[in-house]
């Protein structure tokens, strides 16, 4: 069923649809709207038989979430942010002890300076953490990566992030084609826990382990991300037959069937950048797109495979290593290792800055020329940037950083008083 | 009184058992077919009054649910040496996520026992506890522990509060006493071992949030232990018990004189026996025979540094009036 | 269930882990003497059978008592209970009344007409017994329940000799001492009364006895010289006591002096007081403290009128009046006279100065030794000469009845011995559970139950028995101030407060066990097992 509505509210929606059982909830923006609407679904009863608790914490809230899993319910919860750094400890304990949360991320920047706009540096920060990690476009993505998330976790038995965009796609209203309550009944069986707290028959769950068998643990850990790489795009084909609708997947090619310059990106952006990829093929640039949906487990196969007919990617990504350059980019280059392709990192869009068409183009250009940097900052004010060097080559107190760029910046309310 | 003392038979109901009570009279320890929830081949050390503890008030939870128990558990000593792969001492369903989040993961539990038991799908009598040391409760998990609380979730919580970080080699806590030496409160320079007017009493913190049950007890009123954890599982909602349970290794003490210590502390005053429900204290118990503190520390190795050549007699008065104001504050004497 | 490897563990796996292996100290079972036992003469049970009394069942308790003793209901009454001094409960609040108790399980035989097991098995050995008093009777008891036929001679015309011609009714009453003996002749004892043996070879010889048992006791009265005038009635203490059981009581007149400090000067006071003496007066050359009567006994005769000139000795008896010395106690405690005199009225005088064998019956054995008036025996109560036996007041020891019951008690399991040319070799002593091997915490807090009294105006008139016995309530109360020192009373202490759950509960009356795969030697137990039944011993290795 079409329907315009705000995208935090679709995947509320699409939660309720596969009747989750424990919902925690603790408030950061930009997340929040989506566990106010679950709280008022689960308070009217529309979303019957589930407990939603307001927790103190974002630790709190996946702890509760790993004690409701353990327990055997069908548990979900939502964070961004310094929310999901405050959980870390529980996050990785919960992949640890393979229990299969499904958890929004509303991807959110990592202060200081404190930012309460998009981009990917807080899920990439829990690249390793064991959890499975997958980027929507769209809000429809969104939507649909959720339904999908509950059926891959609780057959593996691990814990998967859906991440998308805050503000970009959690504020945003667009058109969504919401599915049945039969649809997902369809796709998504009751959760058949592989191990549950049950006096009927009693485990100890979260032994302490040793040098004798640790490394057999995190190993196998790893392999079922690798059988997550295969079931994926089994999940998808299987949510097509059923919503008639293909979403999901490990990776997305767009326009890449001749393209010499293909540009590679996770989540919201990939919209503008096809935009500017159209427009730039219309002016006869062989430039495509791809978009990956999974960053964990990272498709490195198919990642090279979409890229094996090309000369050479830009990847365009809303995360920093500080002191590396990209995350995304890494993986890209682990991926094509050996092809020969001229591979770019672009850092774009840190703490919500706008990537605009205008930037897009004049970068992707460059790009299809070979004249692109290796690693690019795009927008990047390097004046300001310039001048706090300087003034902290000359002065030992020079003084809070984004401030200062404030005040060059001629923001009234940065002025030294 | 939280439960009926016998007297007038040898031993009254001091002992765990006595063959000349009624069988219903007896301890749930004195049972042969007493669950022992944390079974042998823990690897605890000896005289530890934290397996103890555990198995006194787990076993009695699950006498009270007929077995229909599931049970988290903070990390710590007890965690550790219940659990190392590949062998487990547990009986009962039991998990064990981090260290601070067990009231949070216990949440969990009874959250999804709700749901699932109105659905049908899981036993109705089926109820939860949450179990941690100190450091798990009074520090690293106290905010989970007050979340836990001021919901009202239907979670029992038992601290076995040992007065430090055991497991890690004795560090101090927030439950730490006063002037005990731990690695890092070492009795050394002019305020030798841990300073007087800090740490806290969380079962005070757990009345304050007025919920339906607090009480504290000790591994050496066994029977005062069991009628506690009995009424908490009568309740609905968040209870907390705090169990002192000695730590020879810790506090310096011979092994086997674990209950004897325990006992020192409630007969001492230094720690309060007494229950409280929605916020109300509704009983204490008495004080047998008052004994100055110092019988209390003096056995103990972290307080050595008291009773060198000359008795530090300062703090030792500074340790008695704690114990003066407990038992003025809780009833000690007369009971409740 | 699929567990995730290694996080996810079977219950109850760590058995597989044998903490023993931890153990420097091991913990055992032990069952330590209790002091009341340790204490009695007559080596009793007493923790025993207070157990059973524990749990009301007095039959039990009865016959567990009287596997050592024949006579509870008697000692009940008689015995100067030393368990009561030696009791650990003392360090609590006071000793439990375990003499109380054992009355009132005699009486309650009585009352029940319960009876000692018939022996299984005849021995074919033929024992005499010479004397019916309380040593004859108890060895004669023990030899019939070994199987031997036992015949007791007795001299007098009735049994229970001290226990009927010194001891007054009103300490026991003669009902309960027939009930006792009748229960011993039931298992087959012959008792032979008014049979006096004069010579113990020609009695064995005539019977075919194959080993003998003396027990004549101490009947002849000692007698001290005293300058008096002919009007001056003096006898002796026994025979005052013996002649109450006659039907001429003694005429002693209205005021009687008794001279002496024992328990025997004691009864005698009391009973002249009892036959209607205004003045029944008590001299004594030492004080109080000194004196070997028990204080509680002088307590109760002074309540009762006797009066007691302390540190006075009789220098010489006139015509209705005597005249006595004053002395004072020197540095060493020893009485020296003054030589300030007092006289005072008396009709008569008891002597109450002890008594001694009668050894007649000896002359002419071969092999016997004899000292001081009384016939040596060696540690298996055995005299020089071989299968002649000795026991009581006739060799030298502490002549009470306790002492007497436990002295044929012994005996007669030498005697069993040697009629099989054996040794018996009595079964080791455990070590004592002192008070310092007991957890007092554990035991509640129980004031000594107290007998009733009989009335003072009927204790100055009547031979009614001045101290009555405990009722059902309290005699069990009183059982149960039992602390079981040094015996397991199954509290389950050890089996709840094992952190390592390695206390194997056996089930009721079965006690419990350890299980050394687990025990890792902490010592919890031991610490606070009650009665200190437990003893850690290093580890061997």
């Amino acid at each position: 069923m079409l329907k315009q509505m705000e995208g935090s509210r679709a995947v509320a929606e699409a939660i309720a649809l596969c009747r989750p059982e424990v919902i925690c909830a603790y408030p950061i923006s930009p997340q929040t709207h989506i566990v106010e609407a679950l709280g008022e679904m689960v308070k009217d009863a529309t979303l019957g038989d589930c407990e939603y608790i307001n927790v103190e914490s974002e630790f709190a809230a996946m702890s509760v979430a790993i004690g409701a899993s353990a327990a055997g319910a069908r548990s979900y919860t939502a964070t961004a942010s310094q929310g999901l750094l405050y959980m870390v400890e529980a996050v990785y304990n919960a992949s640890g002890l393979g229990l299969p949360i499904v958890m929004t991320v509303a991807n959110r920047a990592i202060g200081a300076p404190i930012n309460i706009w998009n981009d990917h540096s807080d899920s990439l920060s829990q690249r390793d953490s064991g959890w499975l990690q997958l980027f929507a476009e769209t809000n429809q993505e969104a939507l649909d990566l959720h339904i999908q998330a509950f059926k891959l976790a609780e057959e593996l038995s691990l814990p998967i992030m859906v991440c998308m965009d805050g503000f970009i796609l959690t504020h945003a209203y667009e058109r969504v084609d919401m599915p049945t309550q039969q649809q997902v009944d369809q796709y998504l069986p009751p959760y058949e826990p592989r191990q549950v707290l049950d006096p009927a028959e009693p485990v100890s769950i979260g032994a302490m382990v040793g040098p004798e068998a640790f490394m057999e643990v995190r190993y196998l850990a790893h392999a079922k991300q690798m059988q997550a790489l295969e079931r994926i795009p089994q999940l998808a084909e299987e949510f097509q037959a059923v919503f008639g609708r293909d979403s999901g997947g490990l990776i997305r090619s767009y326009r890449t069937e001749d393209a010499e310059t293909i540009i590679i990106a996770m989540g919201s952006v990939l919209g503008t950048i096809k935009d500017t990829v159209d427009a730039m093929r219309e002016q006869g640039h062989k430039i495509g797109v791809l978009g990956i949906t999974s960053f964990r487990p990272f498709p490195y196969a198919a990642v090279a495979a979409a890229l094996k007919d090309c000369q050479r990617f830009v990847v365009l990504e809303k995360s920093l290593a500080v002191g590396g350059g990209g995350i995304v980019a890494t993986d890209v280059r682990l991926a094509c290792t050996g092809m020969g392709l001229q591979g770019h990192t672009v850092i774009a869009g840190l703490g919500g800055r706008a990537i605009t068409v205008k930037s897009l183009t004049a970068l992707f250009e460059k790009a299809c020329a070979g004249e692109l940097e290796l690693n690019t900052f795009l927008d990047l004010d390097w004046k300001a940037v310039n001048k706090q060097l300087e003034r902290e080559k000359q002065v030992r107190r020079s003084g809070p950083i984004a401030e200062n760029l404030l005040r060059d910046a001629g923001v009234v309310a940065a002025r030294n008083y | 009184m939280s439960f009926q003392p016998i007297k007038f038979y040898q031993t009254g109901t001091f002992t765990v058992g006595n063959r000349l009570l009624a069988p219903e009279e007896r301890s749930v320890q004195a049972s042969d077919k007493r669950y022992n929830s944390i079974n042998s081949g823990h690897r605890a050390c000896q005289g530890c009054g934290e397996a103890l503890g555990a198995r006194y008030a787990i076993d009695a939870a699950m006498e009270a649910t007929q077995g229909q128990l599931i049970c988290a558990n903070a990390t710590g000593c007890l965690e550790v040496f219940s659990t190392p792969y590949p062998e487990t001492s547990w009986q009962i369903p039991w998990v064990h996520s981090l260290f601070g989040n067990t009231a949070a993961v216990a949440t969990g539990i009874a959250a999804a026992l709700k749901v699932k038991q109105k659905k049908g799908e899981r036993n109705p009598a089926i109820r939860v506890v949450a179990q941690g040391g100190d450091g798990g409760t009074t520090d690293i998990g106290f905010g989970c522990l007050s979340g836990m609380f001021e919901r009202n979730d239907d979670v029992l919580y038992i601290c076995y509060d040992n007065g430090g970080y055991m497991n890690t080699g004795v560090q101090r806590s927030s439950a730490t006493p006063p002037a005990a030496r731990t690695a890092t409160t070492m009795a050394v320079g002019s305020e030798p071992g841990n300073a007087f007017g800090q740490g806290k009493f969380v079962p005070a913190i757990a009345m304050a949030h007025e919920i339906p049950y607090v009480a504290t007890a000790t591994v050496a009123d066994l029977r005062d232990l069991e009628a506690k954890v009995s009424r908490a599982m009568e309740l609905r909602g968040a209870r907390y018990i705090h169990i002192l349970v000695p730590c020879p290794l810790g506090w310096g003490t011979a092994s086997s004189e674990t209950i004897k210590i325990a006992r020192l502390a409630k007969e001492t005053g230094l720690f309060p026996v007494f229950s409280a429900e929605y916020g109300e204290q509704k009983s204490a118990l008495a004080i047998r025979q008052k004994l100055p503190v110092e019988d209390y520390l003096r056995p103990q190795k972290r307080y050595a540094h008291l009773f060198g050549k000359q008795p530090d007699v300062q703090v030792i008065a500074k340790l008695q009036a704690l114990a003066d104001r407990n038992i003025r504050k809780y009833n000690l004497l007369e009971g409740l | 269930m699929d567990k995730p490897f290694a996080i996810t563990l079977d219950p109850g796996s760590s058995l597989a882990n044998r903490t023993g292996s931890w153990r420097t100290f091991k913990p055992l079972y032990l069952d330590r003497l209790p002091p009341c036992n340790a204490a009695c003469p007559a080596g009793e049970n007493i923790q025993g059978w207070l157990f059973h009394a524990e749990s009301g069942d007095y039959e039990a308790a009865w016959r567990a008592l009287t596997e050592n003793n024949p006579l509870p209901a008697i000692m009940g009454r008689v015995c100067y209970h030393p368990c009561q001094g030696a009791c650990n409960r003392q360090n609590i609040d006071s000793s439990v009344g375990i003499n109380a108790v054992e009355r009132f399980l005699g009486d309650e035989a009585i009352k029940r007409g319960w009876a000692f097991p018939k022996p299984a098995n005849k021995s074919g050995k033929r024992v005499l017994v010479v004397g019916a008093g309380p040593s004859g009777l108890s060895a004669a008891y023990h030899l019939a329940r070994l199987g031997h036929e036992v015949e007791i001679h007795e001299a007098g015309p009735y049994a229970g000799g001290m226990m009927r011609f010194g001891i007054p009714q009103y300490r026991l009453p003669r009902d309960v001492l027939n009930a006792e003996v009748k229960r011993i002749l039931d298992l087959g004892v012959v008792l032979r009364l008014d049979t006096k043996v004069s010579n113990i070879q020609d009695s064995m010889q005539a019977g075919q006895f194959d080993a003998a048992f003396l027990a004549v006791g101490a009947h002849i009265g000692k007698r001290a010289f005293i300058p008096a005038g002919d009007a001056t009635k003096i006898v002796d203490a026994v025979s005052v006591l013996r002649s109450m059981e006659g039907e001429d009581k003694p005429m002693l007149g209205r005021r009687v002096v008794v001279y002496g400090g024992g328990n025997t000067a004691i009864d005698v006071a009391r009973t002249v007081k009892r036959l209607g003496a205004s003045e029944a007066i008590i001299v004594y050359r030492r004080t109080r403290e000194k004196a070997p009567a028990h204080d509680f006994e002088i307590e109760e005769a002074l309540q009762e009128g006797v009066m007691v000139k302390w540190l006075s000795t009789i220098k010489q008896a006139g015509e209705g009046e005597i005249t006595i010395e004053k002395m004072a106690l020197d540095d060493k405690g020893f009485p020296q006279p003054t030589g300030e005199f007092e006289t005072l009225a008396a009709d008569s005088v008891v002597l109450a100065l002890g008594q001694d064998v009668d050894l007649s019956l000896l002359d002419g054995l071969p092999g016997l030794e004899l000292k001081d008036g009384t016939v040596q025996v060696n540690q298996n109560m055995m005299t020089g000469h071989p299968g002649i036996f000795a026991g009581g007041d006739m060799v030298p020891s502490e002549r009470t009845v306790t002492v007497a019951v436990g002295h044929g008690k012994k005996a007669a399991h030498h005697i069993d011995a040697w009629l099989r040319g054996e040794t018996y070799a009595p079964p080791p002593k455990h070590e004592i559970a002192s008070f310092d091997k007991l957890n007092p915490w554990y035991y509640t807090e129980a004031p000594h139950m107290v007998r009733p009294t009989l009335d003072i105006i009927r204790r100055q008139s009547t031979f009614e028995e001045v101290q009555g016995g405990l009722d059902e309530n309290n005699a069990l109360f009183e059982a149960r101030r039992c602390l079981s020192c040094g015996n397991c009373f199954e509290c389950d202490n050890c089996y709840g407060v094992c952190p390592d759950n390695a206390v194997i509960k056996l089930g009721p009356g079965k006690r419990f066990e350890f299980n050394y795969d687990y025990c890792k030697g902490c010592g919890v137990c031991a610490a606070e097992c009650p009665c200190g039944a437990i003893k850690m011993m290093p580890e061997e290795n």
